[in-house]
């Protein structure tokens, strides 16, 4: 075999992941255009499952309190998981190991069985269900996820900077802002999307702690499918697509993720 | 009277002891020289003095003041890291400035003391880059700057030059020592490299297993070693063992070396301290031996003869010579040793 049928196989090959990752995609948001309901052809471009979203109340409430969610969460979850990553890295204490090690089953276990025990636990502890007991949930699957991401970044720079600054004269408090977290800061913006993401691509968790009458995104398209397809979630999936590609976008370009050389 | 001393300072980890009853009091100005084999506690030393390292016992004090429980950033001392240690978000200026800042001090005084520390480490013009755009002698000369802004009571270098290359190194090392002499700033660094150690030092000490070997002049400590192992580990040395008789030493074939003073079985010579001439050819001198040349190893300026000496046994005499007649003895040559007894001299074992 030739350097050049390698190279031609090579080509052939990412080409096919990329359509095989990309077309259900596009055909979608094609459909969201179309003017018939049924996928028929020919394609006809047309506005009206756009207009006929802005007039759909429920699936604009889920969409809203998706986002929001998705945001406190990202929020609360990189907060905490920064902190828990900065003192697993950077001190040592009795149980450490052990913590460390507890903080990756929860990404292997099912969310079906952590959404049924969150359930029963909310429920026997009175914390109940609704937007509240949701956030919780979220929280908790995407701060293992936070700690691994920021814990990198951490990795990558050992306790050396910090001793310098602590030379230097700057307290264990002006380290921490003048010198940790500003380097810190690629790892934390990647730990905060990805908890973003946790959340607002949650289905399974939600749907079991939603309340009657308050749902999130994915558990009203879900229940919309069940009832009868639109191509209302046509329309809606290509904004939240366009929206989150733009997003990871700007944040490769902006922050390189593994940071300075 | 010196600002900074430390005493009685011990300091374990587990089964290891770091530290064992250190006693060392720092002239002022003076560069000082921790040279040791890797764990034999010299950065240990230092970080105490930095306050890494909280000591089990012991004291540290700066300016009369006791210092073993001041956290490192009251602590007023600056610290040149081994790899510099330079804040990649940062640039050369606000690195240099950060001492200074996190004190609150004004704006208008930082800048004029940056500008000055950047004049003094040869670095005008580059303040606004960032770290990883400069070279590697830049930026240690960065981490230099960084840490002589403050004022410190003491700078600290923990194997300063390691991460250069051996060019760069020298001219460093020139450097280093001129800005350490005209800020007239008392200097410790750790070094695991004795060209390094007796080029920079006004003293050095040496230390092995936690405890301090020997502390003097880089000259005092090399010339007269006081131990087999400062000997050794300062320089190359050639060990003869035998039976002391005051003023001689009686090696096992019997012959009998003139040592410098009165000895206790054991004595070192240094191998550029050795004549070696064709066998018979030597000159009258307090010592000498025979034996035959294992190997010539010529290196340009200077020629190494490994040579085979019945009373070293097994282990071959080291001699360093100037290649100052242009030919080299081959190996096999027999030949005669000779030096004088003022280069022979007793250590303890």
């Amino acid at each position: 075999m030739t350097a050049n049928t390698g190279r031609w196989i090579g080509r052939t090959y990412l080409g096919l992941v990329l359509v095989f990752l990309y077309l259900p995609i596009a055909i979608m948001i094609l459909m969201a255009f179309n003017r018939s309901a049924l996928y028929e052809l020919p394609f006809t471009f047309d506005t009206v499952w756009f207009e006929a979203l802005a007039k759909n109340d429920r699936l604009l409430t889920a969409s809203f309190n998706s986002v929001v969610i998705a945001a406190v969460n990202a929020v609360i979850a990189t907060t905490i998981g920064t902190l828990a990553a900065l003192g697993l890295a950077r001190y040592s204490f009795r149980g450490k190991r052990l913590l460390q090690i507890l903080l990756f089953p929860p990404i292997t276990i099912p969310w079906l069985i952590i959404g049924t025990s969150m359930l029963v636990f909310f429920f026997w502890t009175g914390i109940g269900r609704g937007l509240h007991a949701i956030l919780l949930g979220h929280v908790a699957l995407s701060l293992p996820y936070v700690i691994v991401v920021v814990g990198a970044r951490l990795a990558s720079f050992g306790p050396q900077l910090e001793e310098a600054a602590a030379t230097l004269g700057a307290t264990p408090w002006q380290t921490l802002w003048r010198v940790t977290v500003p380097i810190l800061a690629p790892g934390i913006m990647a730990a905060a999307l990805f908890a973003f993401a946790v959340s607002f691509d949650q289905f399974v968790i939600s749907y079991f702690l939603a309340s009657p009458g308050t749902s999130t995104l994915p558990v009203e398209i879900y229940t919309s499918i069940r009832k009868g397809f639109t191509p209302e979630i046509n329309a809606i999936s290509s904004i939240i697509i366009l929206v989150s590609m733009g997003l990871m976008m700007l944040v490769v370009r902006h922050f390189r993720f593994g940071g300075e050389r | 009277m010196s600002s900074v001393e430390i005493a009685h300072l011990c300091k374990r980890y587990d089964s290891v002891t770091a530290l064992d009853d250190v006693s060392i009091a720092f002239e002022d100005g003076e560069f000082f020289g921790l040279l040791g084999p890797s764990g034999s506690g010299k950065t240990t030393l230092l970080r105490a003095l930095a306050g890494f390292v909280i000591p089990d016992s012991g004291t540290i004090s700066f300016d009369g003041q006791r210092v073993e429980n001041v956290p490192v950033h009251r602590r007023e001392i600056g610290m040149v890291f081994q790899n510099y240690a330079l804040f990649p978000h940062l640039t050369v200026n606000e690195n240099i400035a950060f001492g200074l800042s996190v004190r609150g001090r004004p704006r208008e005084e930082t800048a004029k003391r940056v500008d000055a520390m950047l004049g003094l480490v040869r670095l005008e013009g580059l303040g606004e880059r960032k770290p990883r755009q400069l070279s590697g002698g830049q930026q240690q000369r960065v981490a230099l700057a960084r840490a002589l802004v403050i004022d410190p009571k003491i700078l600290l270098l923990d194997e300063p030059l390691g991460a250069l290359d051996r060019r760069l190194r020298q001219e460093m090392q020139v450097e280093l020592r001129e800005i350490q002499r005209s800020t007239g700033i008392t200097a410790v660094f750790v070094t695991h490299d004795q060209e390094e150690a007796l080029t920079l030092s006004d003293r050095i000490a040496i230390i092995d297993r936690g405890r301090l070997i020997q502390v003097g002049p880089p000259r005092d400590v090399y010339e007269r070693p006081e131990t087999v192992f400062a000997a050794q580990f300062l320089g190359d040395a050639n060990l003869f063992q035998g039976i002391a008789e005051g003023d001689r030493l009686k090696l096992s074939g019997g012959q009998i070396l003139h040592t410098n003073g009165p000895n206790t079985g054991s004595v070192v010579v240094r191998p550029e301290k050795i004549g070696v001439y064709p066998a018979g050819t030597a000159p009258a001198t307090d010592n000498r031996l025979d034996g035959d040349i294992l190997q010539a190893i010529f290196s340009g300026a200077s020629v190494t003869y490994r040579v085979r000496v019945p009373a070293l046994g097994e282990t071959p005499l080291l001699a360093f010579l100037q290649n100052q007649a242009g030919d080299v003895l081959a190996p096999a040559t027999r030949v005669s040793l000779a030096w004088s007894a003022a280069h022979t001299i007793p250590v303890a074992s």
